[in-house]
C-alpha cells in the first residue's frame, strides 16, 4: 500500500504501533482536509507559451469549456510581452481560481533571443512575490493568492519535422523552474503517420538535450497504471476549437473541412481529452505540489544563497536565519555608516584644502598691498624731501631778495654816510 | 461510518437515473444528460455501496456509463446543489471540465502522507489523564511499561512525550502526547507554568529554524495543536493555579478546558460548575479555543449541541463491563454504572467527537496560522530592532495593511530599500554639503575680492592725493621759478652770483669781524 512507507518510517524512528480497541474516527482526517481546502477554494495557475497563431487561446477555451474573451493579438509586437487574467470557475461545489498566463509576440521577432527572457522573468517574479511573502514578520500565507505557475504548456508548431532551435532554448531554460507539459498544436494538420514520427522526434530532441518535462506521477497506485500510460503519449497533439458542431443529438466542439470534421473530444481524431484528464482531473493537485515543493525551493535556494544565507558557517556549524540575517544586517549598516563617513572625510579634506588656498591668495593680497603701501610712503618722504627743498630755496630766495634790495639800499646809504663813518 | 458520512453528506438531489461521472464523451449510448447549457453538471450519488475511505478509485468515463451499481467516487459533492446563478465574477462553465475532481486529489495526496497530530495533557496528578488518553483514542497509550504522568513525578515539573502511531481505516495518525508530570503537586507551585511555555516555545523555534533554512526539507510538525487542560472538580471554580495557565498560555496554544472526573458531580452541581468556570475565564479574559462553524447548516446545528458542554465533563474508563448483553466503557458503582460514552452521563463524546472527528485539522490549522504566527512575529521583530520593537519600515507594504506595532516587515526587502534609502541620503548629504561648501567658498572669496577691492581703492586713494601734492609743489616750484628768474633777470643778477658773493662776503666777514674785533681792542 502506498501508505506502507509512511509505516516504516514511522517504526524505524521507534513510535509505538498500537492497535484500537474501537472506533475513534480519526479516519475523517482527511475529509476535514479536504472539506477545509474545498472552503478556501483552490488556485490554479497556467502559462500558454508558443508563438501567434497556434491556437492557445482557443484550446484554454475548450479546455474549461468556456469562453475567456481573449483577443487575438497581431504579429508585429517588439517584445514578448506576457499578459494573464484570472477568472473564477465554479464546477459542482468546487471553485477554482484559474490564471491563464499568455505569452504575446512569441516567435514573432527576427532576433528571438531575449523572447524567453520574458517568460523566465515573469516565472521568477512569482516566486519572488511568494518568498517575499513567507519572508515578511507579519504575513499571512494562507490568505495570501498564490501566483506561482503551476504548469506551462509549451505550444510546438506542427511542422512535422521536430522541435525548433527555440523551443530547446526556451524549454530547457524552464524545465528547472516551471512542470512542461508540450503540446503539438493544430494537430489536424498532422496525419497519424507523421503524427508518430513526430512525437517520437520530438522526444529524442527533448532526451538528447536533456530537457525534464513534466512526468505524470506514478508512485501513487490509484492512478500509476493511468499516469504512465499517458506519460508515453507526450507530446499531446492537439484541436481546440470555439465552433459548435451538430453531431448525433448533442453539440460538438469541432472544426469543420470539406472532406470531414474534426471532433476535439473524439480520442481517435486528436490527444485533446487525454489532455484535459491528465492536466485537470487527474494530476491538477500534484502540478501545484510539485511546483510549491520542487521548483520554488529551488528557487527560494537560489535566491538565499545569492544574498549569502547558508546554512552552516565557516566552521561548517549550523546557523539560523535569523543569525545570519543579523550578521548581515550589522555589516550591511557598519558599511552604509562606513560610507557615510568617508563621505564626510572627503568633505572635510576638501574644505582644508579649499581653505588653506583662500589663506594663501589673501596672504599674497595683503603682501601686494603692503608693498604698495611701502612704496607710497617711500614715495611720500621723497616728496616731502623736494618739498622741504623747495621751501628752503624760497626762503634763501625771498631772504636774497631782501638782501639784495637792502644792500641795493644800503648802498645808496653808504654812499650818502661814507664820508660819515670816515669822520669817526 | 456510515451514518456519519449521511449525515454529513446530507442533501442529496433524489438520484437521477443516469449516475453520470462528468459527461465528457458523447457515446451515442449514455443515456441522456442534462442540457449543457450554463448550468453546473448535476452530480448525484449512488445510494449503491459507498467505498472504503482508502479505494477512491477513479475511473475513466467512457467505460462507465451511468448505472447505479457503479460506485461513485463523486459521492463527495452531493452537497444541496447551489444557485444555478453564477456568481458576478465566476464564468460559467458549458460542459464538463472535471477540476471538480480536485479534492479528491487532494484526499489521495493527504491519506498517503499521513497524518500528525501533537496533544498535550496539564493537570494535577489523580485527575484521570492517561485513563481519558486512553479511553479516547481507545489503545494503550499508557500502560504498565509506559505509565501515565502521575506515576512519573520527580522533584520539578518535567514535559515529556509519547509517540504512538495509530492507524484506522488506512488513516495513519502519529500521535504524540505531551505531559507534564509534577505540574501543580508541589507545595510551591510558582512557575510550574515555566517548563510548559518552554516546551511550547522551543517547538515553535525548532520549527522557525528549520522553516528558515535554505534547504528545507519536509517540515515535521512537531508543535503542540492543543492542550487539554484538567480541571478539578471541586465545584466551585477554577483554582488561581488554573487561571494563572491558561492566562499564561491562551495566546500561545489551544486550550481546551475538561472537567474531570466530572462523576463526583450531579447533572445541577456540574452545569452550575461549568457556569461558573466560564464565567472565570472570561472575567480573566482566557481566550479558550472555540471550535467555529463549519459551512454547512446542519452540522452547524449538530456542533452546537456539542459546543455548548464547553468545558467538557468527562470521566474516562477502559474497563469494559457488560450492560445488557452489550459491552460498554464504564465505571461500576455499587450504585450503577456511569458509562463512558453516554451524553446524558458525561460529555466525553461530545469532546471526543470535536477533538477528534470534526475539528483536528482544524485545530492544527489554528496553531499554525494563528499562534505560529504569533511566535514567529514576535520573535522575527524583537531580533530585527535590537530586541526592542520598533517601528520598521517597508515600501513594499501598502499603506493601509502597516499597524502602529509592528509593520510587516521584509528582511530580504529592508536591506534592500535601506540601501536605496542610504544612498539617496547620501546624495542629498552630498549635495547639501556641496552647496554649503561652495556657499563658503564664495563668501570667502567675495570678502577677499572686496577686502582688495578696498585697499585698491584707498590705496589709489592715497595716490591720487600724493599726485595732487606732488603736482601743488610743481605748481609752487615752477611759480618759484618763475619769480625768480624774473627778478633776475630785472636785477640782473643771479641767485648764485648772489651766494657766491654772500659766501666770500661771510668769509670776509668773518676775518673782518675778527679784524674789526681787533680793531676795537686796539682802541
Amino acid at each position: 500500500m502506498a501508505t506502507a512507507d509512511v509505516e516504516r518510517a514511522r517504526v524505524e524512528a521507534g513510535i509505538r504501533n498500537l492497535k484500537l480497541s474501537g472506533h475513534v474516527g480519526f479516519d475523517s482526517l482527511p475529509d476535514q482536509l479536504v472539506n477545509k481546502s474545498v472552503q478556501n477554494g483552490f488556485v490554479f495557475n497556467i502559462l500558454c507559451i508558443g508563438e501567434t497563431g497556434l491556437g492557445k487561446s482557443t484550446l484554454m477555451d475548450s479546455l474549461f469549456n468556456t469562453s475567456f474573451e481573449s483577443t487575438p493579438s497581431p504579429h508585429n509586437l517588439p517584445t514578448v510581452k506576457l499578459k494573464a487574467h484570472t477568472y473564477e470557475l465554479q464546477e459542482s461545489n468546487v471553485r477554482l481560481k484559474l490564471t491563464i498566463c499568455d505569452t504575446v509576440g512569441y516567435g514573432d521577432q527576427i532576433n528571438k533571443e531575449d523572447s524567453f527572457k520574458a517568460v523566465v522573468d515573469y516565472i521568477d517574479a512569482q516566486f519572488e512575490a511568494y518568498l517575499q511573502e513567507e519572508l515578511k514578520i507579519k504575513r499571512s500565507l494562507s490568505a495570501y493568492h498564490d501566483s506561482r505557475t503551476h504548469v506551462c504548456l509549451y505550444f510546438i508548431c506542427p511542422t512535422g519535422h521536430g522541435l525548433k532551435s527555440i523551443d530547446l532554448v526556451c524549454m530547457k531554460k524552464l524545465d528547472t523552474k516551471v512542470n512542461i507539459i508540450p503540446i503539438i498544436a493544430k494537430a489536424d494538420t498532422i496525419s497519424k503517420t507523421e503524427l508518430q514520427k513526430f512525437k517520437s522526434k520530438i522526444n529524442s530532441e527533448l532526451a538528447s538535450n536533456g530537457v525534464h518535462i513534466y512526468q505524470f506521477p506514478t508512485d501513487d497506485d490509484s492512478v500509476a497504471e493511468v499516469n504512465a500510460s499517458m506519460n508515453a503519449h507526450v507530446p499531446f497533439a492537439v484541436v481546440g476549437s470555439t465552433d459548435f458542431v451538430r453531431v448525433g443529438n448533442k453539440m460538438m466542439r469541432s472544426r469543420q473541412y470539406p472532406w470531414g470534421t474534426v471532433q476535439v473530444e473524439n480520442e481517435s481524431h486528436c490527444d485533446f481529452v487525454k489532455l484535459r484528464e491528465m492536466l485537470i482531473r487527474t494530476n491538477m493537485e500534484d502540478m501545484r505540489e510539485k511546483t510549491h515543493m520542487r521548483h520554488y525551493e529551488l528557487y527560494r535556494k537560489k535566491r538565499l544563497e545569492q544574498m549569502g544565507f547558508s546554512d552552516v558557517d565557516a566552521e561548517n556549524k549550523p546557523v539560523s536565519f535569523q543569525q545570519t540575517f543579523e550578521a548581515k544586517r550589522s555589516n550591511h549598516l557598519q558599511e552604509l555608516q562606513q560610507k557615510e563617513d568617508e563621505m564626510r572625510q572627503m568633505f572635510v579634506v576638501r574644505v582644508k584644502e579649499k581653505e588653506a588656498e583662500l589663506k594663501e591668495a589673501e596672504k599674497e593680497l595683503h603682501a601686494k598691498f603692503d608693498k604698495l603701501k611701502k612704496d607710497h610712503t617711500e614715495e611720500k618722504k621723497k616728496l616731502e624731501e623736494s618739498r622741504k627743498k623747495l621751501e628752503d630755496e624760497i626762503v634763501e630766495f625771498n631772504r636774497r631778495k631782501q638782501q639784495l634790495q637792502q644792500q641795493q639800499m644800503t648802498s645808496s646809504h653808504h654812499t650818502l654816510t661814507l664820508g660819515k663813518s670816515k669822520k669817526k | 461510518l456510515q451514518s456519519k458520512r449521511e449525515q454529513f453528506f446530507k442533501n442529496e438531489l433524489p438520484p437521477t437515473s443516469s449516475a453520470t461521472t462528468g459527461g465528457s464523451t458523447a457515446l451515442p449510448s449514455q443515456q441522456p444528460q442534462p442540457p449543457a447549457s450554463g448550468t453546473p453538471p448535476v452530480i448525484s450519488t449512488t445510494s449503491a455501496i459507498k467505498e472504503a475511505l482508502a479505494k477512491r478509485v477513479e475511473r475513466i468515463t467512457e467505460n462507465h456509463i451511468g448505472g447505479s451499481d457503479v460506485p461513485d467516487n463523486k459521492e463527495r459533492f452531493n452537497k444541496a446543489e447551489k444557485d444555478k446563478v453564477p456568481e458576478r465574477r465566476t464564468k460559467e462553465l458549458d460542459g464538463y471540465v472535471g477540476f471538480a475532481n480536485l479534492p479528491n486529489q487532494v484526499y489521495r495526496k493527504a491519506v498517503k502522507k499521513g497524518f500528525d497530530f501533537t496533544l498535550m495533557v496539564v493537570g494535577e496528578s489523580g485527575l484521570g489523564k492517561s485513563t481519558l488518553m486512553n479511553s479516547m483514542f481507545l489503545a494503550d497509550i499508557y500502560s504498565a511499561e509506559f505509565p501515565g504522568p502521575s506515576h512519573r513525578i520527580k522533584k520539578t515539573v518535567q514535559v515529556e512525550t509519547t509517540k504512538v502511531l495509530l492507524k484506522e481505516n488506512g488513516v495513519n495518525l502519529t500521535l504524540t502526547v505531551v505531559d507534564t508530570p509534577g505540574f501543580g503537586d508541589a507545595v510551591d507551585n510558582s512557575n510550574c507554568w515555566q517548563p510548559v511555555i518552554d516546551y511550547i516555545e522551543s517547538k515553535y523555534e525548532e520549527y522557525l529554524n528549520a522553516e528558515s533554512r535554505v534547504n528545507r526539507r519536509t517540515l515535521a510538525d512537531n508543535r503542540v495543536h492543543c492542550c487539554l487542560y484538567f480541571i478539578a472538580p471541586s465545584g466551585h471554580g477554577l483554582t488561581p493555579l488554573d487561571v494563572e495557565f491558561m492566562q499564561r498560555l491562551h495566546d500561545k496554544v489551544n486550550i481546551i478546558p475538561v472537567i474531570a472526573k466530572s462523576d463526583t458531580m450531579t447533572p445541577d452541581e456540574c452545569s452550575h460548575f461549568k457556569k461558573q468556570v466560564l464565567n472565570e475565564i472570561s472575567q480573566h479574559k482566557i481566550k479558550i479555543y472555540e471550535f467555529p462553524d463549519t459551512e454547512d447548516e446542519e452540522e452547524t446545528k449538530l456542533h452546537k449541541v456539542l459546543r455548548d458542554r464547553v468545558p467538557f465533563a468527562v470521566v474516562g474508563s477502559n474497563t469494559v463491563i457488560e450492560v445488557d448483553g452489550k459491552k460498554i466503557r464504564g465505571r461500576k458503582y455499587p450504585w450503577g454504572i456511569a458509562e463512558v460514552e453516554n451524553l446524558e452521563h458525561c460529555d466525553f463524546i461530545a469532546l471526543r467527537n470535536m477533538l477528534i472527528r470534526t475539528h483536528l485539522q482544524d485545530l492544527k490549522d489554528v496553531t499554525n496560522n494563528v499562534h505560529y504566527e504569533n511566535y514567529r512575529c514576535r520573535k522575527l521583530a524583537g531580533l530585527g530592532t535590537d530586541g526592542k520593537p520598533t517601528r520598521i519600515s517597508n515600501n513594499v507594504c501598502p499603506q493601509g495593511v502597516m499597524n502602529s506595532f509592528m509593520t510587516v516587515w521584509n528582511p530580504l526587502a529592508q536591506m534592500e530599500e535601506e540601501k536605496r534609502d542610504h544612498e539617496a541620503k547620501m546624495k542629498k548629504m552630498e549635495s547639501e554639503m556641496e552647496q554649503v561648501f561652495e556657499m563658503k567658498v564664495r563668501e570667502k572669496k567675495q570678502k577677499l575680492k572686496d577686502s582688495e577691492a578696498d585697499l585698491q581703492r584707498r590705496h589709489e586713494q592715497m595716490k591720487k592725493a600724493l599726485e595732487q601734492q606732488i603736482n601743488e609743489l610743481e605748481e609752487k616750484r615752477r611759480a618759484y621759478e618763475k619769480e625768480k628768474q624774473a627778478w633776475e633777470q630785472s636785477n640782473n643778477v643771479t641767485l648764485e652770483e648772489l651766494r657766491r658773493r654772500s659766501l666770500e662776503a661771510n668769509s670776509k666777514e668773518a676775518v673782518d669781524g675778527k679784524k674789526d674785533k681787533k680793531k676795537k681792542g686796539l682802541f
